[in-house]
């Protein structure tokens, strides 16, 4: 069997969703070691070994920024350990700790992987590309292989394993490449978050203005939505980054996903090309997000948005 | 205070991007501009040395084609630039591109790096971090604000559930989001200025560094496509529509 190593960070009292997708993957590639991210509890680690780890190592560096002393602390148990992959997700800290462990080891990170296999010693991951119109197959030549999967591209699954066995690793100390947490905020949100809404209602520039967004929001609400942004309004300040859905934002797979005024530059379709129904307004008969819209109105935003709120309020 | 700027100049995402046949490498035309996520970078540089003086180099790796990316970056106020133009760097991973900016970087006195998140057309998201660890120094990354005292830096970093205040010494490598600043246009003069301001021009064999073990491209094949439903013109019920079908998928 493969070595798989799968990162899970806590998210509050318990791993979190992109950490149990990976898992799922891991399971179908080796025997399963989860490196958890955060202070751990038994309940964590019962959920992770139902989820298929047999062993968990945890890492948690208090207020320390973790990326240094975590990719520290992994490179040198990798040595010893020799792992045949290391799995992330396209997360914050998966992102920077890959980074920071591949530069260590000196090998590569096959990046934005929808799917990844393990053959014969070698290893093949699936990366959608140019908007998510082509699929390219991508490899490494040397091991361990560090792969940052997209969130949403595997389904978490329990499988009622037993008790995984917990170590916990120590950080060292890395000196001058040390970062340090000092205040936490946690941002109030309403409604539904983007990753996990059944509908999501996004703006793109055909709204015109940073005030148009309003539109979304209300029809979001009516929804009980979760609202997203193209790169464009993003990148404009018009909402914040957090809000941001395609490649380099977040990756969404709604039951419905309502595109207002969205052109669907390639950037954007691969974050929610993939909802069930895909609804779409824009002005542009010629937009590219209508070769994919399931319904797509050609119309303006600003006359369809009102009607659409005001039917729905009256239902 | 030096800052190291680190931008890329990409074929313009308004056009097709096409690969080239056999390496499925994305062909890159002569005219490049500079990739928009890098305004940020080179406006957050140049707002952190306005007020006690030092310099702005941006540094990027690949083909110079027109320049006219670099010039982009030098017009908005960087004082010089940096390349590394070789042809054996030519489909580049993230770790050997990783390896040799932080070369090019570590010729120089810096204080702090400045890059994007992650670039437009390669988008792998892990270079920042690599460049960090190559140097060890630590990487400040997603920051949606930036500030800078006499030895060390603070950033507001983004999380999942909102920020936190994360802070190091100096030199640090910092990423920034988009928005972190509002990035100026530049202007005439700064154009006329931007001719001037010397570009330096390295090639591997003045870096001492070398390529990481290679990545692949074994194939590429359609996805599978998904087709356009109905397509219908807003007549001022087209809202009907809508609600009809989100009934029809039971979501109201």
């Amino acid at each position: 069997m493969a070595a798989v190593w799968v990162f899970v960070e806590q998210e509050g009292d318990r791993p979190s969703s992109l950490g149990l997708e990976l898992l799922a993957k891991g399971r179908e590639l080796g025997d399963v070691t989860a490196v958890l991210l955060g202070p751990g509890s038994d309940d964590i680690y019962t959920t992770l070994g139902d989820h298929g780890a047999k062993a968990v190592l945890r890492v948690d560096g208090g207020d320390r920024l973790p990326s240094g002393p975590v990719a520290a602390a992994l490179a040198d148990r990798a040595r010893t350990d020799s792992p045949d992959l290391v799995l992330l997700g396209q997360a914050y800290n998966d992102r920077d700790i890959a980074g920071r462990l591949a530069a260590r080891l000196g090998v590569g990170v096959l990046s934005n992987a929808s799917d990844v296999r393990l053959t014969g010693g070698g290893v093949e991951t699936d990366h959608e590309i140019l908007g998510g119109s082509q699929i390219a197959t991508a490899s490494a030549s040397q091991g361990p292989y560090i792969v940052l999967a997209r969130p949403k591209s595997f389904v978490a699954e329990e499988v009622g394993g037993g008790a995984p066995a917990v170590e916990e690793l120590d950080l060292p100390d890395i000196g001058a490449a040390e970062g340090r947490i000092t205040e936490t905020h946690v941002e109030e949100r309403e409604g539904p978050q983007l990753g996990e809404a059944s509908i999501v209602v996004s703006g793109g520039r055909g709204l015109g203005s940073a005030d148009a967004y309003e539109l979304v929001e209300r029809l979001g609400k009516q929804l009980k939505a979760a609202t997203g942004a193209t790169r464009a309004i993003v990148d404009a300040g018009w909402v914040p980054y957090a809000k941001q859905v395609g490649q380099t934002g977040k990756t969404v797979k709604p039951e419905v996903y309502i595109a207002c005024g969205i052109s669907g530059a390639m950037q954007h379709l691969v974050g929610m090309k993939d909802s069930k129904t895909i609804v779409a307004i824009n002005k542009d008969a010629d937009a590219p997000i209508f070769s994919i819209a399931d319904l797509g109105v050609v119309g303006d935003v600003h006359k369809v948005l009102p009607k659409l709120i005001e039917a729905l309020e009256s239902r | 205070m030096n800052v190291i700027v680190c931008i890329k100049q990409i074929p313009d995402p308004a056009t097709p991007y096409r690969l080239e046949e056999g390496t499925n490498w994305l062909i890159r035309p002569d005219e490049q501009i500079l990739d928009d996520t890098d305004r940020y970078g080179v406006e957050m540089g140049l707002q952190l040395v306005e007020p006690d003086g030092g310099t702005v180099t941006v540094v990027s790796m690949g083909p110079a084609g027109s320049g006219q990316g670099i010039r982009q970056a030098l017009a908005m106020g960087a004082d010089e630039a940096v390349l590394i133009e070789d042809s054996s760097l030519r489909g580049s991973d993230a770790l050997t591109t990783a390896r040799v900016v932080a070369a090019a970087i570590g010729r120089r006195e810096f204080d702090l790096v400045i890059a994007g998140t992650e670039s437009t057309d390669g988008y792998s998201g892990v270079v920042p971090q690599m460049i960090a660890e190559i140097l060890g120094v630590p990487a400040l990354t997603y920051a949606t604000k930036v500030e800078v005292a006499e030895d060390s830096v603070t950033i507001h970093r983004q999380t999942v559930a909102g920020y936190d205040v994360v802070s190091s010494g100096l030199p640090a490598v910092v990423s920034v989001t988009a928005g972190v600043v509002e990035p100026r246009y530049p202007t005439f003069k700064g154009i006329m200025d931007a001719k001037k301001k010397p570009i330096e021009t390295l090639s591997m064999g003045d870096l001492g560094t070398e390529r990481a073990p290679e990545q692949l491209v074994l194939s590429i094949v359609d996805a599978p496509e998904r087709t356009a439903g109905r397509k219908i013109e807003d007549d001022g019920d087209a809202h009907e529509a809508i609600v009809a079908l989100l009934a029809e998928r039971k979501v109201i």
